[in-house]
């Protein structure tokens, strides 16, 4: 943008760009992209929930014992913290558009970030870490087990490849945060001017939404409690 | 008209800054965020892989002029049409319009500075970039042997070849796909100068809009889908491949729905330059506006439930054939009621035969037997027969080559004085013309009666008795050949020796031939303000029939 | 100059003469399937030409005379439009009826069909006859009895292809797909691999050969006398001690067999199935997905343990036992 810098004559809000008219038509644009983008994203997921749910409907047996071997308890804390990190996230959104000090909106951004953070370790640490110990990660570490049927394979490889690219998407997630919190130390924002804050925000909900859609569907679904 | 104003329009525009003289040097070509330089990186890329297809398919059809092959080993056959395939289809076809002329013109069409992001817009060259490379290292190294299509398990688990590399060469240039789809969507919705309303656009703006859609909609999952084949096959995991509990027809299911839209991806935005090109050289307003912008939206829409007629003959169950075959006829209305409005543009109009012309004049016709070649195909009990041969060979490339390569060379000469200032030799663009579209039947039509004959297709030797047309095919080939060369030969000339264009060398309607040729970087001086419907050609006064709606005394 | 005419005419008719235009028809389906053909290329031709020359004659009509001629206006006409959109839509209605219906009716195997087991592999067909004999990539057949294929892959997709019966289907791995015609005359026909296998993809071809009933009897009887591919089966199940839990009584720890083919059974997990050769098959590789809810889960897999070719002696067998049954037996 900086060449174009010298075309606009005028002097415009911080973070105007010179292909818009006006900043209300660029704060639209902005959000109307991340939105098409987060279908694209729906898509991107949906292909490989779509052939998770017909293979749980093809080896129904193995995809439940399957989820037998994941760990709930680090589940269900992980789906606590990604739910606390999308509400200190509207609370940085939040303190933005009020107006609140710089320190406010990079104290939300930095907590979102360490509970982001926290969910990776938990996963990796002591999911992850664990599965490949026990031989359960397929093409990598994978122990024949007398135990298990066939499809306990193919459903470790829907959980690693689903939460692998949830996790993917929670490593972006935290770069993006990071060049948050730097352009909120440069005074970048305003309570007129926040909008990447807000469709940052928007970002991470989604990667939050999609946890909450895998987390029923690998650990809770698999009968291991009455009723389900 | 005073003289003065002759002279203005003429007027060299060597001297004026443009967005081509604005910088020089390497690098602000590979640093600019101007929509239009990016479209130029576009074609420049797209270029060289439609010749690297190219080069594959000549060869191809040379192989088959003898019955056992006349060049390779069927191993490097099956390479050659895998490689022709995949190069053709991802990183020519799909880009070529929306890449090239879409990032050039829908700014310009639609009164903008720039498209929304232009980083991004930046940022998606790259990445097809980076996906060019993967495929071409994918060809340098020894090629594949998968097909397009790359059905497991033999892509997965037999092949010897690089499915890797093409697979993520395909995955990557599916994102540049995206982010270019995602900034037209935006760019279209927010992005339009004042008075620039939805009914106001021109029609390749509303098959550019439908593009889009299938874009940001479709290519999320082949690009799901070839990363699971890829791991798949990096970690012998069982996904696709039934020996391990895969199952292969969900790949098909997952593949088809991306590809089949991708089809209309590469013939829609073709349907959009069409449409400008009839308007502009008969000189009329095209006729029935609203069906021919909305007969775009419906395919986007309907195209993304038709993919199961892919899969007629793979033992899916008899009622979703059905379903499947049905609303593959429902997707061939809209494109009829496309091909008659065109007709009718025509009637009554100023009808002029510059080279655009004949190609888009070319395109009517091809795609007319394209598309009706398709109803044998949607049809389940003639598709038994023909799936699998060359029939379907045939039946594509009438859409993809007759229609889509045809428009996309159509609009690189009709806006070529608008992208680089220059005109280019009318004389030999209405020859190379009448080549490619006498080339092009020649190859193509023996393959339709090939295909009904029961010659499958991505065979590398066939038996004797189908000489006679494979050889007229590959004559043909090298004719069409000949036919694509001497366009890269004048148009390249044209840009430093050909006449200098004034700034509506048509006198086209559009908000694109209201700024200069080539335009300046920021596109227009002011932000115009458009008053009038799209293709507001000046009319006669209406003589003999006053009232009457003229076009029903046809 | 009328010679040379005459001569190069005569060049044209020549190659025009090497030009096939129709496969041979040899099923009894392959009529009803050109009928539709033409006619769609007939329908083809008529907008093809209409279209055509609709263009060519406003080509030279309504050419631009002079450069500043400016056309009449004509206005976009809904009754245009909807006829333009309305008598396509009828032509595609009755096209989708006429090729529904035939394809139905073409799905449907007759009743009594000569069944014959097809086993693709890279890059050659496999096929079994029920009498016995084994063919590599070429089958005979008497004419005029239908014929129905059940087909297996052994490794990729393959897709068996006759262009003279006009009858293709994939051949798929780790599944059984069916496909049937009925040879009408006697010849020797393509069979053609239709979906690509890898690199000798073009050569995994042969032939059928259509035989008046008095030569394939005489072919039969000419071969080696080999067992029936039932009694193969039977062979391989009381090898493989599959009658120690599938008592032909039914008091054994599975279910018994005799008569089960065919038949619908409804599994532990809630769903019904016919007992067909993909649940067979299933049972046998993988029992768990196919468990009987009167009966313990006991059964092993027989995965890499049976082969293609052994698989469809013991459906064979399988569907032999319940033809007995059907025959009071």
């Amino acid at each position: 943008m900086s060449e174009m810098a010298a075309h606009t004559p005028h002097s415009h809000p911080p973070g105007f760009a010179h292909q818009f008219e006006t900043i209300e038509q660029q704060r639209e644009a902005g959000t109307l992209g991340m939105w098409v983008f987060l279908v694209t994203e729906i898509l991107f997921f949906g292909g490989m929930f779509t052939s998770y749910i017909i293979y749980r409907a093809l080896h129904l047996q193995s995809f439940i014992e399957g989820s037998h071997d994941l760990f709930v308890k680090f589940g269900a804390t992980n789906t606590a913290v990604l739910i606390c990190s999308s509400l200190t996230m509207a609370m940085a959104i939040r303190s933005a558009q009020t107006g609140k000090s710089k320190r406010t909106i990079i104290g939300y951004l930095l907590v979102t970030m360490l509970l982001g953070a926290t969910f990776l370790f938990l996963k990796l640490r002591f999911e992850w870490y664990a599965d490949w110990k026990e031989g359960l990660i397929p093409g990598v570490s994978w122990i024949p087990s007398a135990a298990h049927t066939p499809g306990v394979k193919m459903f470790m490889c829907f959980y690693f490849f689903m939460t692998g690219l949830h996790a993917l998407h929670m490593v972006v997630g935290l770069g993006i945060l990071t060049v948050l919190v730097i352009m909120t130390a440069r005074n970048r924002f305003s309570s007129q001017y926040y909008q990447p804050l807000e469709i940052s925000g928007l970002y991470w909900h989604f990667v939050d939404i999609v946890w909450i859609f895998l987390f029923p569907l690998l650990y809770l679904i698999g009968g291991r409690y009455p009723g389900s | 008209m005073s003289t003065a104003t002759v002279d203005l329009r003429e007027a060299p525009i060597e001297s004026s800054v443009n967005y081509l003289n604005a910088r020089y040097g390497i690098k602000s070509w590979l640093l600019t965020l101007d929509h239009k330089r990016i479209g130029l990186l576009y074609l420049g890329t797209i270029t060289f892989m439609f010749f690297v297809g190219g080069t594959a398919a000549v060869l191809m059809r040379l192989h088959l002029i003898e019955p056992q092959g006349a060049l390779f080993e069927p191993e490097t056959y099956n390479k050659m049409f895998s490689t022709h395939g995949i190069i053709m289809v991802f990183f020519f076809l799909v880009p070529s319009i929306p890449a090239t002329l879409g990032n050039f013109l829908i700014p310009l069409m639609i009164g903008a500075r720039d498209v929304a992001f232009p980083k991004l817009n930046l940022m998606s060259w790259y990445i097809f970039v980076t996906g060019c490379c993967f495929a071409m290292y994918g060809v340098i190294s020894g090629g594949v042997d998968t097909g397009w299509t790359f059905y497991p398990p033999y892509s997965s688990a037999y092949s010897q070849t690089h499915v890797i590399a093409f697979a993520l060469g395909i995955f990557i240039a599916g994102f540049s796909s995206i982010l270019t789809g995602l900034n037209f969507v935006v760019t279209i919705h927010k992005m339009r100068c004042p008075g620039m309303t939805w009914f106001r656009l021109p029609l390749f703006i509303w098959s550019m809009y439908a593009t889009s859609l299938i874009f940001v909609l479709g290519t999320p999952v082949i690009a799901i889908t070839l990363a699971l084949l890829a791991a798949e096959r990096l970690l012998h995991v069982g996904i696709f491949d039934p020996a391990v509990g895969g199952d292969p027809l969900l790949f098909q299911h997952l593949f088809w729905f991306y590809s089949h839209p991708a089809v209309y991806i590469m013939i829609l935005p073709g349907m959009g330059v069409i449409s400008e090109l009839i308007t502009a050289f008969s000189r009329k307003k095209i006729f029935g506006y609203t069906f021919v912008a909305f007969s775009s939206l419906a395919i986007a829409v309907i195209s993304f439930i038709v993919w199961g007629h892919h899969m007629f003959v793979t033992g899916q169950s008899i009622y979703a054939g059905l379903v499947f075959s049905v609303l593959s006829f429902v997707v061939a209305i809209p494109s009829a009621i496309k091909v008659f409005n065109w007709m009718a543009t025509l009637y009554r109009g100023s009808i002029s035969y510059e080279a655009p012309m004949l190609y888009a004049l070319g395109f009517i016709g091809l795609f007319t037997i394209g598309g009706l070649t398709g109803l044998f195909l949607a049809s389940l009990a003639t598709d038994v027969h023909l799936n699998g041969t060359y029939f379907v060979v045939a039946h594509f490339h009438y859409i993809m080559v007759g229609g889509a390569v045809m428009a996309y060379l159509g609009g690189i000469h009709f806006w070529w004085p608008k992208i680089t200032g220059r005109l280019y030799p009318d004389y030999w663009a209405r020859i190379a013309a009448a080549i490619v579209f006498i080339g092009f039947n020649l190859t193509f039509f023996p393959q339709f009666m090939l295909g009904y004959l029961g010659m499958p297709r991505r065979y590398a030797m066939y038996p004797s008795e189908f000489q006679v047309l494979n050889v007229m095919s590959s004559a043909g080939a090298s004719i069409l050949g000949i036919g694509y060369l001497i366009p890269l030969v004048y148009l390249i000339w044209s840009m430093r020796y050909g006449p200098v264009a004034s700034a509506n060398p048509w006198k086209a309607k559009g908000l694109e031939w209201t700024t200069a040729s080539p335009p300046p970087t920021e596109n227009f001086a002011e932000i115009p303000v458009v008053n009038e419907d799209a293709y507001n050609y000046p009319v006669a006064e209406p003589r003999h029939y006053p009232d009457a709606p003229g076009v029903a005394r046809v | 100059m009328m010679g040379i005419l005459q001569s190069g005419v005569g060049v044209l008719g020549d190659v025009a003469a090497m030009i096939p235009l129709q496969p041979p028809a040899a099923s009894s389906i392959a009529a009803g399937i050109d009928k539709l053909y033409f006619v769609l290329t007939g329908i083809t031709l008529f907008f093809a030409v209409l279209i055509f020359s609709i263009i060519f004659y406003f080509m030279v009509k309504y050419r631009r005379r002079s450069d500043d001629e400016v056309p009449a206006e004509t206005h976009t006409s809904m009754f245009l439009e909807l006829t333009w959109t309305i008598i396509p839509s009828l032509i595609c209605v009755v096209l989708f009826v006429w090729a529904s219906e035939l394809y139905v009716r073409n799905s449907r195997p007759p009743a009594s069909s000569n069944e014959i087991f097809v086993i693709g592999k890279q890059w050659m067909w496999h096929l079994q006859h029920p009498e016995g004999p084994r063919e590599i990539n070429e089958l005979h057949i008497p004419v005029g009895v239908p014929v129905k294929l059940t087909m297996t892959s052994q490794d990729v997709i393959h897709d068996f292809y006759i262009p003279a019966f006009r009858v293709k289907k994939d051949v798929l791995p780790g599944r059984y797909t069916q496909l049937w015609f009925q040879p009408t005359e006697v010849g020797t026909y393509h069979l053609f691999c239709a979906q690509y296998c890898g690199t000798n993809h073009s050569e995994m071809i042969g032939w059928i050969y259509v035989m008046p009933p008095s030569d394939y009897a005489a072919w039969l009887a000419g071969g080696e006398q080999t067992e029936s591919l039932a009694q193969q089966g039977e062979r391989l199940f009381s090898q493989f001690g599959c009658g120690s839990c599938h008592a032909a009584e039914g008091s054994g720890k599975g279910p018994s067999l005799a008569g089960i083919y065919g038949k619908p059974e409804k599994l532990q997990d809630g769903q019904s199935r016919i007992v067909d050769e993909n649940l067979i098959r299933d049972a046998i590789m993988n029992p768990n997905s196919v468990q009987l809810p009167n009966y313990q889960p006991i059964m092993p897999t027989y995965q890499g343990q049976i082969d293609p070719d052994q698989m469809s002696q013991l459906i064979a067998y399988v569907k032999s036992l319940g033809s007995e049954e059907r025959n009071g037996k």
